[in-house]
């Protein structure tokens, strides 16, 4: 279980406070107004940022002292989630072993991810080499052989066309499901939320609030919400 | 990795060879020991009569030279300094760190020479250089009404620099201000070092530059060019005497005396003339090389003592800087 | 602020920070140390300090203004040479001082190229010397420099925002406006700070080109405290208001160039839509060319004469000053390198302050002080080499950390998180992020460190060794042995030693990675 204990984050001018807690196994979507603090909430939960009050559990083990990289998530950005001078292989190999070579398990490994996203035999090939969807595809390799047990995404696909982010959506919840992880994604778009989240956390008035079940929100928004979806 | 080790142990096998023989350590300016200088032939010369090591150390110029060895003071590796002038003897000799020596010599000099501690190894005229088609001024108030157009080197950083401030002080003396007035329309720019100034010459940047009346028999001897002459300036030109010194902290002192010694024979100063382009301090015995029979003599020479020019220096830069930098 | 965790180490890079202003305070330190005298400052001090940032301002200021269209139109135009143009654009700042002069005054002499095409329509020769002909020779030196530094940053803007801003239909002032002016308000600072600091340590230049006295600057009054004064209370002194000055120039220009990166951007070629004139980016391209290129090509006429007809000692000075060349780039990448990593994480300040230190250093402070501290413990004879291999990589640290600072700090911010989420080590971020993605800055880098290492007389004249001299010094002896032509062929022979290190390092960074 992912736990924020009354957690304060603070980021310029607003704070945001959070006390919530999910489950393991849950998708969760985050929805609110642009810069309610989504993203803020995220990187906080990553370790990009401090919190100034509070702490981060993740299975009662108390999280929010450690580095980024220690902690049991991966987290895609919006942009840059490759390395531009690196092949596809090699993208994907630093979610194994960021500091190493491969062994030939691994080697297995990663090219079988890079089968399970579509892109059998094309590992040789460097980012500006790919589309867009291909280059998201192996990010989501490499988040797949990273085995973390939390999954963070802050909008990867929004640059992407509607077919193309509902097919990577769709990958996405496939992984998750097989990996049994546990997801957090930021979106800006309801239909998302439904086709992917069975919970949805909403950050509006500098809060975040508890997780409901995405349906329930959706349906009978709480005046933030209702402002926000128009 | 292995040929540099290989090669190092040679150069310490080599030098531990070498170490068996006294080694003499002489301090000299630059352009001595480089490979045009008189370097290499007087290090042959002299070890073949010392059964020694004769080490030449290059320090940029005289003054540098005398700066070096103030920073080392006593613990100097130098055994000889060679190539202080008499613009640095005096304070060379207030450092206390040369000894006198008991070098005799029927030296060629304009001037008599009466110092037991710094002994001259050549000497020279500053002349102003220029092409041997033109007609140069005959004196400095000539050359202050002229249009001729020269090229002089900074005092403070060059040896020929502050040659040519002590000329004029000793030719004009309180009048010097004046004299330099009259030539800054005349003086194209000041470099940092002979090179430069003449370099720019050879360029045609000046029709005359600061040098030594030795400067043709370069371009005579060296090259077969007689199209370069110096001036000689009635108001007579000043001398450069280069001289040589133990130090009093050496623990060579014999073979520095040797050394000294031989730099006032025949095998030093035949050298000489074609390597430093300067005049024996002592003719050699089969005379001058032929082309210096060609050089301008000036029918009157100049120079201050030691002790005037170390008196007189600060005041006659200021008077140069005054007369520049307006 | 709590410290954030950073993907890059810190410490190696202030512990090089701290190894360089060690080098050049402690060398200060020790020349104050053995002075005899207190020296105070005369008045001709202060007129040399006035003069000295009088010249040092403009030059900095022409060099730079006259960079800005130079390097816009090299970014802008795509055409047969332009690298090799580029390329032998750098040349006059490798070139040893003397052989410069004779460069610049062959073409804008009393008897130059210029005067002499004057004289034919009975004009009178130009006249180059005084304050005007400093800064002249000072933009000679540094417009290429500028050119690089700008054109860079110019590069290092991704291809995406030019894309964008075309697509805006963003005309060539909009475009200035929108994507080149915030570029140019982070790098210009710190570029006029390196010039200026490279001008305030002109002595011979200023001199010859100053036409005399007048144009006295405070390195030719440490010139003058050591060797004709031998005051080296009054050269210490003089060297600290150096350093001083240098280091509140660059306090100033780092408090300017603060600013974010340009975000992120893919590996595209930088292809530009804003056509604007060509003819006017023709004109400064030209200009500059024959600006820069004209003394240079005196230099190589002079030389072809006597290239051929060199004594042997001068092929084996070059091989000396090429094994130097060689030691003082590995010795500066490994200074700059973290140096420039350090910087990218935060420590900005103390880093690039003790990396322009190298630059107001005085050439004659730090030799005579390392001779003072070495003398005790061994011969500085025969340490000559490594000496020079060291003090030339110090002294070219402000260019390098100019060159990498900026990259290392964009590559840091772009790909930073995702080496921390991918709980990347610091060292591995280094070598497989930060390097391979440096590499055209750190080709350019030590193109530029071999050549300058190339062409500086440095210090080994201090510690000459008549066997073990480098080919400036060599050329040097040329010239005082009136063996002027020969010097002319060593010059040459140095021009393209110093051209063919840069061309090689440069192109090595760059292969396979274009812009």
């Amino acid at each position: 279980m992912l736990k924020l204990d009354c957690c304060v984050i603070e980021n310029g001018n607003f704070t945001l406070s959070a006390d919530i807690q999910i489950k393991v196994g849950t998708r969760v979507a985050i929805i609110g107004p642009s810069g309610a603090g989504k993203s803020t909430l995220l990187e906080t939960i990553a370790g990009f940022r401090d919190l100034k009050q509070g702490q981060i559990f993740w299975n009662g083990r108390q999280i929010s002292n450690l580095h980024p990289g220690k902690r049991p998530m991966a987290m895609l950005f919006q942009d840059g989630n490759l390395f531009p001078h690196l092949t596809a292989d090699e993208n994907v190999a630093l979610g194994l072993r960021p500091n190493g070579r491969l062994t030939k398990e691994e080697q297995t490994q990663v090219r079988s991810a890079l089968d399970r996203v579509a892109l059998h035999g094309m590992g040789e090939r460097k980012p500006s080499e790919l589309s867009g969807g291909q280059q998201s595809r192996v990010a989501l390799a490499r988040v797949l052989v990273q085995r973390r047990e939390l999954l963070i995404l802050d909008e990867p696909f929004a640059a992407l066309g509607p077919a193309l982010k509902a097919e990577m959506l769709d990958l996405v919840a496939d992984l998750v499901a097989e990996t049994k992880t546990t997801l957090l994604m930021v979106s800006h778009d309801p239909q998302d939320a439904r086709r992917i989240a069975n919970q949805t956390v909403l950050v509006a008035d500098e809060t975040v609030f508890a997780p409901t079940q995405t349906e329930e929100l959706l349906e009978n928004p709480p005046p933030s919400l209702r402002a926000y979806l128009g | 990795m292995k040929h540099l080790l290989i090669a190092a142990g040679l150069l310490s096998a080599t030098s531990a060879i070498a170490a068996d023989k006294p080694q003499l350590t002489v301090y000299t300016y630059d352009s001595f020991v480089s490979d045009w200088g008189p370097g290499p032939q007087v290090k042959e010369a002299f070890e073949a009569t010392c059964d020694c090591e004769l080490n030449l150390v290059g320090v940029e110029d005289g003054a540098a030279l005398l700066s070096r060895i103030r920073l080392e003071g006593e613990n100097s590796d130098a055994d000889v300094v060679l190539g202080l002038d008499t613009n640095l003897i005096t304070a060379a000799r207030e450092t206390g760190l040369f000894a006198p020596n008991s070098v005799s010599a029927d030296f060629a000099l304009p001037i008599e020479w009466t110092d037991d501690t710094f002994t001259p190894y050549d000497w020279g005229y500053f002349a102003f250089v220029h092409k041997a088609d033109a007609t140069a001024p005959a004196n400095f108030r000539e050359l202050a009404d002229s249009d001729t157009k020269i090229i002089i080197q900074d005092p403070r950083s060059s040896t020929p620099g502050l040659g040519l401030l002590m000329w004029v002080k000793a030719a004009y003396g309180d009048d010097a201000p004046e004299i330099w007035a009259g030539l800054s329309d005349n003086i194209v720019t000041v470099t940092k070092g002979w090179s430069e100034a003449y370099g720019l010459f050879l360029e045609g940047e000046s029709d005359m530059v600061l040098s030594y009346t030795t400067s043709p028999a370069y371009h005579l001897i060296a090259e077969d060019d007689g199209s370069k002459a110096a001036s000689a300036f009635d108001e007579g030109n000043y001398l450069q005497v280069e001289v040589a010194a133990k130090l009093a902290a050496t623990d060579q002192a014999e073979l520095a005396d040797q050394f000294l010694q031989f730099m006032v024979s025949d095998a030093f100063q035949q050298i000489i003339p074609t390597t430093n382009w300067m005049y024996p301090a002592v003719t050699p015995a089969e005379g001058l090389p032929k082309g210096f029979d060609t050089l301008t003599v000036p029918a009157k020479s100049l120079l201050f003592s030691p002790d005037e020019a170390a008196a007189v220096r600060d005041q006659a830069l200021a008077e140069w800087q005054n007369a520049l930098s307006q | 602020m709590a410290e954030r965790a950073q993907p890059v180490s810190q410490w190696p890079g202030i512990g090089a920070a701290a190894l360089v202003a060690a080098l050049i305070l402690g060398t200060l330190a020790a020349v104050a140390a053995r002075a005899e005298t207190s020296g105070g400052f005369t008045s001709a001090d202060w007129a040399a300090l006035r003069f000295t940032l009088t010249q040092a301002t403009m030059s900095a200021f022409f060099s730079v203004a006259l960079a800005i269209p130079v390097a816009r139109a090299l970014a802008r135009r795509r055409f047969r040479g332009r690298r090799a143009l580029i390329a032998l654009l750098g040349a006059p700042f490798i070139l040893p001082v003397i052989v410069a002069i004779l460069g610049l005054l062959q073409v804008f002499g009393r008897s130059g190229w210029i005067s002499d095409i004057m004289g034919v329509f009975g004009l009178p020769p130009i006249r180059i010397y005084g304050l005007h002909g400093v800064v002249l020779a000072h933009v000679f030196f540094n417009l290429p420099l500028a050119t690089r530094l700008v054109l860079q940053a110019w590069q290092e803007i991704p291809a995406e925002r030019f894309r964008l801003a075309a697509q805006l239909g963003c005309n060539g002032m909009a475009m200035f406006r929108l994507i080149e002016m915030p570029m140019l308000k982070r790098t210009l600072p710190g570029v006029l700070a390196v010039i200026f600091a490279i001008c305030l340590t002109s002595f011979a230049v200023a001199l010859t080109l100053g036409g005399g006295p007048r144009a006295t600057t405070i390195e030719l009054a440490i010139y003058q405290a050591f060797t004709y004064d031998f005051d080296l209370g009054r050269a210490a002194l003089l060297s600290a208001l150096q350093l001083a000055l240098t280091a509140a120039t660059a306090l100033v220009a780092l408090k300017f160039s603060r600013g974010d990166g340009f975000g992120t951007g893919l590996d595209r070629a930088l292809r530009r839509w804003d056509g604007g004139l060509p003819a006017i980016d023709t004109f400064w391209i030209l200009a500059a060319a024959v600006f820069l290129m004209l003394p240079l090509a005196s230099v190589v006429i002079s030389g072809i004469a006597g290239f051929f007809d060199m004594p042997a000692i001068v092929f084996r000075a070059a091989l000396i000053s090429v094994l130097v060349a060689a030691a003082s780039t590995a010795v500066l990448l490994l200074l700059a390198l973290p140096m420039a990593t350090a910087a990218a994480s935060g420590r900005y300040g103390f880093v690039e302050l003790s990396g322009i230190l190298g630059l107001a250093a005085s050439p004659l402070v730090i030799g005579t002080g390392l001779f003072i501290l070495i003398r005790p413990i061994a011969n500085p004879t025969t340490l000559a080499l490594p000496v020079t291999a060291l003090v030339n990589a110090a002294m070219a640290l402000p260019f390098a950390l100019r060159i990498l600072v900026p990259a290392a700090q964009d590559i840091t911010a772009r790909h930073g998180r995702l080496a921390l989420s991918l709980d990347m080590g610091k060292w591995t971020f280094f070598t497989r992020v930060l390097l391979p993605r440096m590499r055209p800055q750190i080709g350019f880098a030590a193109g530029l460190g071999a050549a300058l290492s190339m062409g500086d007389l440095g210090v080994i004249a201090l510690f000459a060794d008549p066997q073990i001299a480098t080919l400036p010094l060599q050329i040097y002896r040329l010239m005082g042995a009136y063996q002027m032509q020969a010097a002319a062929g060593g010059a040459l022979l140095l021009l393209l030693l110093s051209m063919g290190a840069f061309w090689l390092l440069d192109r090595g960074g760059r292969w396979h990675a274009e812009a």
